[in-house]
């Protein structure tokens, strides 16, 4: 049964002042699934899962060219508000990143600052929540108050994930949210992901291909900047119809 | 005699350098071999040697050898029994004698011998010192280059002079602190010895000029004299409204700059702002007398207050305005330095720029920010011309920042102006004062650091 498409890119182009970063990017991603997007360093798959919440809006010589439609409604419209976008769209970034807070207020960030809690109990009930969601509730129950950058990386990754899922987003943004864990981290986070698909669309870079056998329904290659292929991960994976794409895979190159 | 002896240690040095260059050179050539260092450290390695103890030995020549002179001319006199102070005058006599200045005694026979006496020994001492110095440098010399072999390693030598040379000029600093707080010890000591040390600290009267009166009636004045409470108070009260105006517009400039403004407009308005940290304090004294000054007289006259014409108001203002550049580019330095993954974690969760910079840029800087205002405070404390200038000179305990005010730093100038006796109340309490603001600053500044420290701690 193939899901609903959730996002949908149509020619994107990306500038970073002269230089091009991405071309003619076309590519839907469907709800409730978790796509994967590989390819070497440098090859504009970072560029590509910022597009999708606008971050890269803070870089002043950055433009934006194409569609990005997100239900049916293009992110990039005059009238889209990006503060209501980044609380529908969340990130996970490659390091950890936790704000000096305690555990508890790093959680509770996005909800204050949405609105999302009428009062102390709902907060602490979106906060407990989104913990459990991100399975790091049984590690932390106890020292709530202790400041998020006390913890270990991987536990820092899943609280910044708690925080993401926070607000109750649709879409979660993963850049490589494993590359500075050890593997026991990797797998508890690969495992989480495989539980948050049910309820939110994943998108995740990354550049272990094992990885993206392992966590991904589709797999996208990106090459300097180009979307070269994209498909279920097992075709991706066993027969690519690229050739570069298959010499990526089996290691051949990058 | 030094500067001959300084320029042919120079050029002992450089020789030196050559020949331990050279000697290292021809051991590479007949061993076939290379030494364990380069070249040229065989010759700092040497220069050191040939320099080092010669010039150590200079100094202390230089330190005794006036010492020994004297006490060698006036051997004489000591026996003859006449009084200390007698003669030091007749050895200045002496001496000026000598240079050819003309005095009442200068054709006395005892002063006449005395001249040849001095010059005679002053020429073999010169010549003594200078053949101590050069021989001592000569067989270092020879120590350092016999050392010279093909398993000596030079370079670790050298590494190790400079070591101590930087160990050394550390220890000048705190050397010259050490100095700095017993020269004032000791003077402060005398005062308290004549004015009671809670007289000082607590009592509410600050009139010095009192202390001069000296009659037996007066005597008892002297301790109600030197109440420096009214100094903390006024000191405090110019600081806090300076750190009024200095904390809010120093912090929201450097966030600003920092968060909001354009590179270009940064580039130019950055260096603007910080020659506000040029001006001498002596302009800004200017700028509180004739325009802030008489502004807030008027302002105040035009609401029904009195103002008075010399207040801590217009000293606080232009002193807060003169420490914005303290507060703003150090506070724009540590906010830039935290890391751009947390501006974007805050962005990715939907907040705005604002929210981004009260909810997690400001609390991650916060200890830098802190530091940065206390650095401000000690300076608003420490300075005085501006309050010289705008604030009076009087000694007023009021919490009223309308009226005349003063501090201690302002005291102390007032206090050692012009001629003073050096053992008079008066004037030692000027080292009291000193002494009290640098236990203030350094309290501070121990506070200052601890602060910065906790929260660095939390919140790495």
């Amino acid at each position: 049964m193939e899901n609903k498409v959730k996002v949908c890119v149509e020619n994107l182009n990306v500038h970073y002042g002269e230089k091009q970063a991405l071309f003619d990017v076309c590519m839907d991603i469907n709800q409730n699934e978790i796509t994967a997007l590989i390819g070497p360093s440098g090859c504009g798959k970072s560029t590509f899962l910022r597009c999708l919440n606008r971050m890269n809006d803070v870089i002043d010589i950055c433009k934006v060219e194409g569609s990005i439609k997100i239900d049916g409604q293009n992110i990039y419209d005059k009238d889209i508000q990006v503060e209501k976008l980044r609380e529908r769209v969340g990130m996970v970034f490659q390091k950890p990143n936790p704000f000096p807070k305690s555990i508890f207020e790093n959680v509770a960030y996005g909800p204050r600052i949405h609105g999302l809690a009428k009062d102390k109990t709902e907060l602490e009930e979106i906060v407990h929540t989104s913990l459990k969601k991100a399975a790091i509730f049984d590690e932390v129950k106890d020292r709530l108050d202790e400041t998020g950058t006390s913890l270990s990386g991987g536990q820092q990754q899943r609280l910044c994930i708690a925080r993401a899922i926070s607000v109750n987003p649709d879409v979660i943004l993963m850049d490589e949210p494993c590359s500075a864990l050890d593997p026991i981290a990797t797998a508890k986070i690969e495992a989480l992901m495989e539980d948050l698909k049910k309820e939110y669309t994943i998108i995740i870079v990354t550049h272990s291909m094992q990885q993206a056998a392992r966590v991904s329904k589709k797999t996208g290659f990106f090459h300097l900047g180009n979307l070269i292929e994209v498909n279920d991960t097992e075709t991706i994976f066993s027969t690519p119809a690229n050739d570069k794409t298959l010499d990526y895979v089996t290691g051949r190159f990058g | 005699m030094g500067l001959i002896t300084f320029f042919l240690l120079v050029l002992f040095a450089i020789t030196s350098f050559y020949l331990g260059y050279f000697r290292s050179n021809r051991v590479r050539v007949i061993e076939k071999q290379r030494p364990f260092s380069l070249d040229k450290y065989y010759g700092y390695y040497l220069a050191i040697w040939s320099v080092v103890p010669a010039v150590i030995i200079l100094f202390a020549i230089l330190i005794f050898d006036g010492f020994i002179v004297k006490n060698y001319v006036l051997s004489e006199f000591y026996s003859q029994g006449i009084d200390q102070s007698e003669i030091s005058l007749l050895f200045t006599q002496i001496e000026n004698t000598r240079n050819g200045i003309k005095l009442f005694n200068s054709e006395d026979e005892i002063i006449v011998n005395a001249v040849n006496k001095l010059n005679y020994i002053e020429g073999i001492f010169d010549i003594t010192s200078i053949i101590t110095v050069f021989s001592v440098s000569g067989l270092f010399l020879l120590y350092g280059y016999r050392k010279i072999n093909l398993n000596f390693d030079a370079r670790l030598v050298v590494e190790k002079f400079i070591l101590i040379g930087f160990f050394l000029c550390s220890l000048i600093a705190i050397l010259v602190t050490v100095g700095i707080i017993f020269s004032l010890l000791y003077e402060t000591v005398r005062f308290f010895s004549q004015v009671p040390i809670l007289d000082f600290l607590f009592g509410t009267n600050w009139s010095p000029q009192r202390a001069f009166v000296r009659d037996a009636s007066d005597a008892a004045d002297i301790e109600n004299a030197f109440g420096a409470v009214p100094l903390f108070s006024g000191t405090f009260l110019i600081a806090f409204i300076a750190m009024c105006v200095s904390i809010p517009v120093g912090l929201l400039t450097a966030i600003y700059m920092s968060e909001y403004a354009k590179s270009s407009v940064r580039n130019t308005a950055k260096p603007i702002i910080e020659i506000l940290a040029g001006i001498p304090t002596v302009v800004y004294g200017f700028f509180a007398v004739i325009t802030i000054a008489p502004f807030i007289r008027s302002l105040g006259g035009s609401i029904g207050l009195d103002v008075s014409s010399e207040s801590a108001l217009a000293a606080g203002l232009v002193m807060g305005i003169m420490i914005i550049p303290f507060v703003s580019s150090l506070s724009d330095d540590v906010i830039s330095s935290v890391p751009q993954s947390l501006r974007e974690g805050s962005y990715a969760m939907g907040a705005t720029k604002s929210e981004t910079i009260k909810k997690v840029i400001i609390p991650a800087a916060l200890p830098g920010i802190i530091g940065s205002f206390l650095l401000a405070v000690s300076r608003a404390i420490g300075e005085t011309m501006i309050v010289v200038m705008a604030a009076g000179l009087v000694a007023n305990l009021t919490a009223n920042p309308l009226e005349a005010s003063t501090t201690i730093t302002t005291q102390i100038v007032v206090i050692l102006i012009g001629d003073q006796e050096f053992d008079s109340p008066k004037t030692m309490s000027a080292f009291a004062l000193g002494l009290t603001l640098f236990v203030m600053t350094l309290i501070l500044n121990f506070i200052a650091l601890r602060v910065v420290k906790k929260y660095t701690e939390k919140y790495e």
